[in-house]
């Protein structure tokens, strides 16, 4: 069952990380590290059911996630309303300044 | 098995709901099907006892999937999705890492040694062990969950202001506004 739940969360980062890496809106981008941080959510409560539900850090580690997930997008929408106002810019194409 | 069954469906789903996410073309239609795929996986995490996790996932994740659409709907351009269109760069090589590192994970997943004997019983409260968690050895974490979420707070509200007060009143801050519309009540 263990293998199961990992199975998910790698299909889950998988699809996410296809649309951090792919996608050229911002909030799309966005959408693709929030299913990325979904499926750590997933692998995490798994392996403490699995393994260890009798310590409480694989719950922490879920909560953490948690909010992570929450200041990547306040911080994500944030900076998309700056660069928005700035420069007019909702495509991560138009915004390569650190490009090397 | 009951729960077996809910688990198959409820992830393949939960699958299905992600990678609607980037074949829609409207993009509230995106941020729903996101909306869904939470909710699908919400309900594995409710199969592991972990009731107040798996609610707050769903409320957290309803409250968010809200504001993204908003969000679509107010700086993306064709939100609706009356226009068929793509918006993806390097979509071959995304495609191929994001193949690559599921054969990785998946084959890490079956192959590790997991232990094979039955784990102890979970706590009768997982909740309970939660918050003794957060309220006792692992209260640091929380502290600095708060600090984050403070700065987070200031941060968000810093970049999303179109018009601060080093705008209005220069750089030293000593200048006359000039704003559009003066504040006051006119006296």
């Amino acid at each position: 069952m263990l293998e199961a739940f990992l199975l998910l969360a790698a299909a889950l980062l998988a699809v996410g990380l296809y649309g951090a890496l792919s996608q050229q809106s911002v909030v799309m981008v966005m959408m693709g590290l929030e299913l990325m941080i979904n499926a750590v959510m997933v692998a995490a409560a798994a392996v403490w059911f699995h393994t260890s539900p009798q310590l409480p850090d694989g719950q922490v580690l879920v909560l953490v996630a948690m909010l992570a997930m929450a200041v990547e997008m306040a911080m994500g929408f944030a900076a998309a309303i700056a660069i928005f106002r700035a420069r007019d810019v909702d495509v991560t194409d138009s915004a390569g300044d650190l490009r090397g | 098995m009951a729960e077996w069954a809910v688990f198959v469906v409820c992830a393949l789903a939960a699958v299905a709901a992600a990678v609607a996410v980037f074949r829609v073309d409207s993009m509230a239609r995106a941020t729903f099907a996101l909306l869904a795929s939470f909710v699908f996986t919400a309900v594995p995490v409710l199969l592991l006892d972990l009731a107040y996790l798996g609610v707050l996932i769903v409320l957290m994740m309803t409250m968010e999937m809200v504001v993204m659409a908003v969000f679509m709907i107010m700086f993306m351009m064709n939100p609706a999705g009356l226009m068929p269109m793509t918006m993806v760069h390097n979509n071959k090589g995304a495609l191929a890492i994001s193949g690559a590192v599921f054969c990785v994970l998946a084959a890490g997943a079956l192959l590790v040694p997991w232990p094979r004997e039955p784990a102890p019983p979970p706590p009768a409260d997982p909740t309970l062990q939660l918050g003794k968690a957060i309220m006792g050895g692992h209260m640091m974490v929380m502290m600095v969950a708060g600090l984050v979420l403070f700065a987070t707070m200031v941060a968000g509200v810093v970049l999303a202001t179109g018009r601060g007060r080093y705008d209005r009143y220069g750089d030293d801050l000593r200048g006359r506004p000039d704003d559009p519309i003066r504040g006051g009540v006119g006296r």
